[in-house]
């Protein structure tokens, strides 16, 4: 992808992030969201962030294109881990350091 | 920032202290309010910076997104959409996708900051991230009794920290990229990352369903160009969680 491309992708991002943020206290709430779009808006991290990472969570790259025991295991370590505590930094930190400790034994 | 700061004069106020010295502490108190939670968004703003760099992106990249974006998930899901080759629109739409949750957010902020100058209100739109809106509707419901402005100050205290330091972090990240050596597994950074977000979200049966199904379609469809499989696996996972939340709700508090 081209430089360009990637500012434009930035750019209009950007616009579009701010019109969301600005939508309802730009115009003073006239009007309000139904009852199932708020419903569907509220399941919408849940839902986009695993399809987002799932083929790379089980087939990553660095594994060219087969799965990757260790990466899956830290995948999978980090699930369990958030799950319990409820803790996202709790996880971050334990999927992330169990894969460098398990990358540095294995390798 | 000057826009969070409606300049006029004085609004009445209770003990006649004088409407500055009640902005001023309003201010304070955002500012001591989002401390705490400082350290939550650090890790984004690293692993942010980290990715982009190790994805071949350039520093005023990194800064563009961070600056005319200023949302962790959304600048992550578009720097590994645009690494895996996906199409620009693809990009664009998922990303995007993934702020659609501040829409609710600025719904529910209405009622508090509504009447406040436009100037403000764009102000309160640009720093608005998940932080920023947890702490300032939990505080003004908790006093409902502030002025306009003081609430305004609250807000731009807890921007302070939690906004304005953004492209700092993501600078730092990116400085990080470039200094760290290779075999830590940062290619894996991503699914870690967005898995920890996930995970403590998990408490209802309804968004569990949600998750497991837009995983699991995802990966039957990744065999279609990259991320083009996204899409319907998270559409179908909304409204999979949507459907049975409100079925187990109309179960629980009868027809």
């Amino acid at each position: 992808m081209s430089d360009a491309t990637i500012w434009a992708i930035i750019l209009i991002l950007g616009m579009g992030t701010f019109l969301i943020r600005f939508s309802f206290l730009g115009t003073v709430g006239r009007g309000s969201l139904p009852p199932w779009a708020l419903r569907l808006l509220r399941f919408t991290p849940v839902a986009v962030f695993p399809a987002l990472i799932a083929p790379a969570t089980v087939w990553p790259e660095a594994a060219g294109g087969g799965v990757d025991p260790l990466r899956l295991s830290a995948a999978a370590l980090a699930l369990v881990v958030g799950r319990w505590l409820r803790n996202t930094m709790a996880a971050m930190g334990a999927g992330l350091g169990a894969l460098a400790l398990l990358l540095w034994l294995g390798g | 920032m000057a826009a969070l700061f409606p300049s006029g004069p004085p609004l009445g106020d209770d003990a006649g202290s004088g409407a500055g010295r009640g902005v001023r502490r309003a201010f304070r108190q955002g500012l001591l309010a989002s401390l705490p939670l400082a350290p939550v968004f650090l890790p984004f703003g690293l692993i942010f910076g980290v990715v982009s760099i190790q994805a071949g992106f350039d520093l005023a990249q990194v800064w563009g997104f961070s600056v005319l974006v200023l949302a962790g998930a959304s600048q992550i899901t578009a720097v590994q959409l645009i690494a895996e080759g996906a199409p620009a629109w693809l990009v664009l739409v998922s990303a995007l996708a993934v702020n659609l949750r501040m829409a609710m957010y600025s719904a529910s902020l209405v009622p508090w900051l509504g009447a406040a100058p436009l100037g403000a209100r764009a102000g309160v739109a640009y720093a608005l991230v998940d932080t920023t809106y947890a702490l300032a509707v939990v505080h003004y419901e908790a006093e409902p009794g502030m002025m306009m402005a003081e609430r305004l100050a609250f807000f731009a205290g807890l921007a302070v920290t939690l906004a304005l330091p953004w492209p700092l972090v993501c600078g730092l990240g990116a400085a990080l990229g470039q200094a760290l050596p290779g075999g830590l597994g940062l290619d894996y950074a991503v699914p870690i990352t967005f898995i920890a977000m996930t995970a403590p979200m998990l408490r209802s049966r309804a968004q569990i369903a949600a998750a497991v199904v837009a995983f699991g379609l995802a990966l039957v469809l990744a065999g279609l160009p990259s991320g083009v499989g996204l899409l319907p696996a998270a559409i179908l996972g909304m409204a999979v969680g949507a459907a049975i939340e409100a079925r187990d709700e109309r179960r629980r508090f009868g027809r």
